[in-house]
C-alpha cells in the first residue's frame, strides 16, 4: 500500500474522465488515494473523485488558475505535494498533464515516467510500461533512487471503473504563491467541433487519401456522431486538406488508444499504425485486401467504404433505437 | 539575438526495430539516424529570427553519444552558426539530458530564447523543455504552432484538445517547444551541406557541468516487439452484410459499442 496523489484535470468546470481512471486504478489496489483538483471555484468537483474511489480530496483554488498555464499550476500542485507528501503521483498524458509534469518533477526531485500505457502497484512501487519507437516497442519502467515516483498515463490506457454515486466529499483547500508569473494566458480560444478530441474518444473513425474530398468525410462524420465518436486521418489526408493536422493519428500527429478504431480507405503505413495499434478493437475497411492495415486488424471489411461506411451508420442507428 | 535550438538525433519513422540480446535496448545495426521532426521546426524558427534581427546568432546544441555530432551538421548546414555537443550515455533519461542540456546553457551568457522540439520521436517522452526551464528557472511555453513577435515579448499559440489554442505571452528569456504548423523547415542545400563538414563543433563532458549517472531517475528494460496480432475476422458479404454482421459482431462479441 502506498500514498498515491492522483492530479485531477479539470477544464472550464469538468473534470477528465481519464483521471477518474486513475483515481480507480489506485484504490482498487488498496492505496490510499488522494486526489487533488486545481483551478478557480473548482470544489463542487470533489464529489465525483470521492464516487470513483479517492479516499481524500484537496482543492486548489484561486482566480488566477481559471485558466491553465504550466507555471501557475506548477506551483499549485507542489504546494499540494508539500502538503499531502504522498509517495507516487499520477496525472493523465493529456496536453495539459504532459506539460505539467515535467516541470513538477524538477522541482520536488521526482523520478517521472510519461505516456505510460500499463501501470501496477507492487509493494507500494509503480509498475510501469510505456511504448517507445512510438509503439514499435513496449518497455518496462525501472525507478533508480528512492524518490517520489510519478507517471503520466495514456487516456482510455486503463478503463473507467463505475462510480459510487451515493459518496461525498469534502473539499480541503490548500494554498500556493502566485507572485511573480511570467507567463500569462491571453486567450482561450475555443475549437468549434461537438465531436470529443481523437486523443480522449472511446471510439474514433478515421479516414485517408481514399476520401478524395475534405466534403466526403460528412459520411465518416455521420457514422461519428451516431457512435459518440471522434474523426481522424491519416497524413495523406490531412496533407491533402481533407482534414486539420490535429486529427492526424500516427507517429507525427496524435497517438491514440481508444476502445474502438475504425479505419476507413486507410493503407496502415508503419507511422500510421505508430498512432493507434494501441487501439482495443480494430476495424478496417479497405478495397485492397492486401492492405497492411488488415494484418493488425480484428476485424476486416474487404470493401468499399462509400458503401460500408453508409451501411454501418444505419445499422448502428437501428442498434441504438 | 542570441538563439539556441537544441535537437535529438532519432531512428528513421521507417526503421523496422529490432530488439538487443539482453533487451536491454535496441540493436542499432543499420540504423539510419535523423533529426527529430519537430526539431526541424524550432531549428527554422530560430533561422528565421536570425535573418529578421540583425547581429543575431544560432546555437545548436544536442546531448548524446558522438553519432548526434551528424546531426548537428544537419542543423549547420541549414543555417546554424555554432554547434555544442554534450556527451551523453545512450540510454540516458530525460531527466539527465535535460541536466546536461541546462549545464551547458549555464556557460553561455545573454540566452535570449531556447527552442526545442515538442516532443522527439524516439521516446515521445515529452520532458526535457519544460525540466530544462525548470532547471534554468526561464518560463516554457510547449507545443507552440505560431507566434508573434513584439520586441522581447512572445505571443505563443499552444495547441491544446478539442481544436482550442492556448494564447500565451511570455517575455524573453524563454524556452519554446516546436509543434507542427510554426513554420516550413528548408532542406540543406549540398554547399551548405559541404561547408557545414568543415564547421567546429564545441564539445562538452558532463565532468565539466557537473552532470553524472546519478542524474539518471529512470531506466527503461526489458525491451519487447508488441505481440502478435491474432489474424482478425474476415466479414463477407455486400456492404449492407458485412455493415449488419460487424455491428452485431462489435455489439455482441467484442462489447464496444
Ligand atoms: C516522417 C514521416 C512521418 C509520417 N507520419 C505519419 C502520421 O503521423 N500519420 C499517418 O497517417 N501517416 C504518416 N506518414 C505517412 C505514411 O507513410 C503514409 O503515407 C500515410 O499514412 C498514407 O495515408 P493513407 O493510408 O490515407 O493513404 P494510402 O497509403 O494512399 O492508402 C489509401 C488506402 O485506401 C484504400 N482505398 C482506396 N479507395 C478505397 C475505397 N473506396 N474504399 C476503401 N478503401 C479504399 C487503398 O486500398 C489504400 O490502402 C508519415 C510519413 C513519414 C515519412
Amino acid at each position: 500500500m502506498a500514498k498515491v496523489l492522483i492530479f485531477v484535470e479539470q477544464r472550464d468546470g469538468k473534470n477528465k474522465k481519464s483521471s477518474f481512471e486513475l483515481i480507480g486504478a489506485s484504490s482498487a489496489a488498496g492505496n490510499e488515494t488522494h486526489a487533488v483538483i486545481i483551478g478557480d471555484a473548482v470544489s463542487s468537483l470533489a464529489a465525483e473523485c470521492a464516487q470513483y474511489g479517492a479516499n481524500k480530496v484537496y482543492v486548489v483554488q484561486d482566480a488566477i488558475l481559471k485558466n491553465y498555464t504550466g507555471e501557475s499550476y506548477a506551483r499549485a500542485l507542489v504546494a499540494a505535494i508539500k502538503t499531502i507528501s504522498p509517495e507516487i503521483i499520477l496525472g493523465s498524458h493529456t496536453p495539459m498533464g504532459k506539460d505539467l509534469f515535467p516541470l513538477v518533477a524538477a522541482q520536488i526531485d521526482g523520478a517521472l515516467a510519461t505516456d505510460c500505457t500499463s501501470l501496477q502497484f507492487a509493494g507500494g512501487k509503480l509498475q510501469l510500461k510505456r511504448p517507445v519507437y512510438s509503439g514499435k516497442a513496449i518497455v518496462e519502467v525501472e525507478f533508480c533512487g528512492s524518490g517520489i515516483q510519478m507517471a503520466t498515463v495514456r487516456p482510455n490506457a486503463i478503463g473507467l471503473g463505475k462510480p459510487d454515486t451515493s459518496k461525498a466529499a469534502d473539499a480541503t483547500s490548500i494554498t500556493a504563491d502566485f507572485s511573480g508569473l511570467k507567463t500569462k494566458i491571453l486567450e482561450v480560444v475555443k475549437g468549434n467541433s461537438a465531436r470529443p478530441d481523437v486523443t480522449e474518444a472511446g471510439i474514433v473513425v478515421s479516414g485517408g487519401r481514399s476520401l478524395k474530398t475534405a466534403e466526403n468525410f460528412k459520411i465518416l462524420e455521420d457514422l461519428a456522431d451516431t457512435l459518440g465518436a471522434a474523426v481522424g486521418a491519416s497524413r495523406a489526408a490531412v496533407d491533402a486538406g481533407y482534414r486539420p493536422h490535429r486529427d492526424q493519428v500516427g507517429q507525427t500527429g496524435k497517438v491514440v488508444s481508444p476502445s474502438l478504431y475504425i479505419a476507413c480507405g486507410i493503407s496502415g503505413a508503419i507511422q500510421h499504425l505508430a498512432g493507434m495499434r494501441t487501439s482495443k478493437v480494430i476495424v478496417a475497411i479497405n478495397t485492397d485486401p492486401q492492405a497492411p492495415i488488415f494484418q493488425i486488424a480484428d476485424y476486416a471489411i474487404i470493401g468499399d467504404l462509400f458503401q460500408v461506411v453508409p451501411a454501418l451508420t444505419n445499422e448502428v442507428k437501428h442498434l441504438k433505437e | 539575438m542570441n538563439l539556441y535550438v537544441c535537437i535529438k538525433q532519432v531512428p528513421d519513422t521507417e526503421t523496422k526495430i529490432k530488439v538487443n540480446g539482453d533487451a536491454s535496448g535496441i540493436d542499432t545495426t543499420g540504423i539510419k539516424w535523423i533529426m527529430s521532426s519537430y526539431d526541424e521546426f524550432a531549428v527554422e524558427e530560430t533561422l528565421r529570427l536570425k535573418e529578421k534581427n540583425a547581429g543575431s546568432t544560432v546555437t545548436v546544441i544536442s546531448a548524446g553519444p558522438e553519432r548526434v555530432i551528424d546531426s548537428l551538421r544537419t542543423a549547420l548546414a541549414m543555417g546554424a552558426d555554432n554547434a555544442i555537443h554534450v556527451e551523453l550515455p545512450e540510454n540516458a533519461d530525460s531527466n539527465m539530458a535535460a541536466k546536461a542540456i541546462a549545464g551547458a546553457l549555464k556557460k553561455e551568457t545573454g540566452v535570449d530564447l531556447i527552442f526545442f522540439g515538442k516532443e522527439a520521436l524516439d521516446d515521445g517522452a515529452a520532458q526535457v523543455p519544460q525540466l530544462v526551464s525548470a532547471y534554468l528557472n526561464i518560463p516554457s511555453v510547449t507545443v507552440v504552432c505560431g507566434i508573434e513577435y513584439n520586441g522581447n515579448t512572445l505571443k505563443c499559440k499552444r495547441e491544446i484538445e478539442g481544436g482550442s489554442f492556448e494564447m500565451v505571452e511570455v517575455s524573453t528569456p524563454a524556452i519554446i517547444s516546436a509543434h507542427k504548423g510554426l513554420n516550413e523547415p528548408r532542406y540543406a542545400t549540398l554547399p551548405n551541406i559541404m561547408k557545414a563538414k568543415k564547421k567546429e563543433v564545441k564539445a562538452v563532458k558532463l565532468a565539466d557541468i557537473g552532470v553524472s549517472s546519478s542524474d539518471q531517475k529512470i531506466k527503461f528494460k526489458n525491451y519487447q516487439l508488441p505481440p502478435p496480432k491474432q489474424a482478425g475476422k474476415k466479414i463477407e458479404g455486400d456492404a449492407a452484410a458485412q455493415a449488419k454482421a460487424l455491428v452485431a459482431a462489435l455489439h455482441n462479441e467484442a462489447k464496444v459499442i
